[in-house]
């Protein structure tokens, strides 16, 4: 469990979550990007970037 | 081994791969691209000790130059920055598939709106246009009109990035409303699966059905020779099927060939594989696992005969 940067919800992380992962917040919607994870941070994600894909 | 993952977002497909990775007992080194500064000779202390780096970035720029750094450090990696190279590019790799005699769209490039819509009148509409780097079927447009066309190129020369103004323009093919995607290491198939959907753009991105698909042997043969015109490596490969022969001849009198019925319009490097996993029953991510052990085994291999 940790919190969002943008609204101060509080996020549930999955136990397999990675860093580097994007996670949505539930209560405002923001991607969240998992930037550490022990104990675990979040911060906003990226925005999408033109050459972005496979 | 050690196996160096490159990535910039951990999507699905790289949470299969590390689990997968990570289950056989290998020793995972997952490296943000984003965190590391390549110096032209020494490799970034984090890339000491790989076997094997396999390149999931999902910025097209940031790949091309990671698996630059890393051949030239002479780490083994997957893809090639040659296959990355090409498979990053639409016109590099149309190139690459006519000039291996893969059938793949009749395609025309030009540099200026009034060239661009010489060839869009050429082609006829419908036609496609698209931009030279891109994915999951964003900025594609499919021109109907001589007026859409025009407001499209005028944005695209306006608004747009430099690349923008590299104008790439394609038959439409009449596809009976579904696409396919191979997942293929080094042109040998894993799995294959349809992407179907009422919207002309069936990519999975844009929320197309997906099901397995049975490949005949005409698309297996193809598969191997668009990989091998890439340079091989992990790789999707996209077909379409024609419903019938195309007879558009374009103003430098290409033909389309397209005598088996198929058309390959794309390899794509950094292959996303999540939803063709749901769609066969094909365990994918250990298929990949066991491709990448046979390049690593390769890799450590050729460094003891050196």
């Amino acid at each position: 469990m940790t919190e969002c940067v943008e609204c101060g919800a509080e996020v549930t992380l999955h136990e397999d979550s990675e860093v580097g992962e994007i996670v949505d917040c539930t209560t405002c919607g923001a991607e969240l990007e998992l930037v550490e994870q022990t104990p675990p941070v979040l911060d906003r994600a990226p925005e999408l970037e033109e050459d972005w894909g496979e | 081994m050690q196996i160096g993952l490159l990535y910039s977002r951990i999507r699905k497909d790289e949470k299969l791969l590390l689990s997968e990775l990570r289950e056989r007992g290998h020793d995972v080194v997952k490296i943000d691209v984003r965190d590391q500064q390549f110096g032209l000779t020494e490799a970034p202390e984090v890339f000491a000790e790989l076997d094997l780096v396999v390149d999931r970035c999902l910025a097209t720029s940031r790949s091309i130059y990671a698996t630059r750094f890393c051949e030239a450090y002479g780490i083994p990696v997957v893809n090639s920055p040659e296959t990355a190279q090409i498979c990053a590019d639409k016109v590099q790799n149309s190139l690459a598939l006519a000039g291996a005699g893969v059938p793949t769209p009749a395609t025309e490039v030009s540099f200026t709106k009034e060239s661009a819509m010489e060839s869009i009148e050429n082609f006829g509409y419908p036609c496609v246009l698209k931009p030279v780097v891109g994915s999951w079927g964003r900025l594609m447009a499919k021109i109907d009109s001589r007026s859409a066309a025009e407001a499209i190129l005028e944005h695209k020369a306006t608004l747009g990035h430099y690349e923008h103004k590299v104008f790439y323009v394609q038959e439409f093919v009449d596809k009976p409303g579904r696409d396919i995607r191979v997942v293929a290491t080094d042109g040998e198939p894993i799995a294959a699966m349809v992407r179907s959907s009422d919207h002309w753009l069936t990519n999975a991105a844009k929320g197309a059905e997906t099901a397995e698909f049975e490949l005949d042997a005409e698309a297996e043969k193809l598969v191997q020779q668009a990989s091998d015109a890439v340079g091989g490596g992990l790789l999707g490969i996209d077909l379409m099927e024609s419903e019938a022969r195309s007879a558009s001849e374009t103003s430098s009198g290409d033909t389309p060939q397209d005598a088996t019925g198929y058309t390959v319009h794309e390899v794509n490097h950094t292959v996303e594989f999540k939803a063709l996993n749901e769609a066969t029953d094909v365990d994918v991510p250990a298929e990949v696992v066991d491709w990448l052990e046979a390049k690593a085994a390769d890799g450590v291999k050729q460094e003891v005969v050196a």
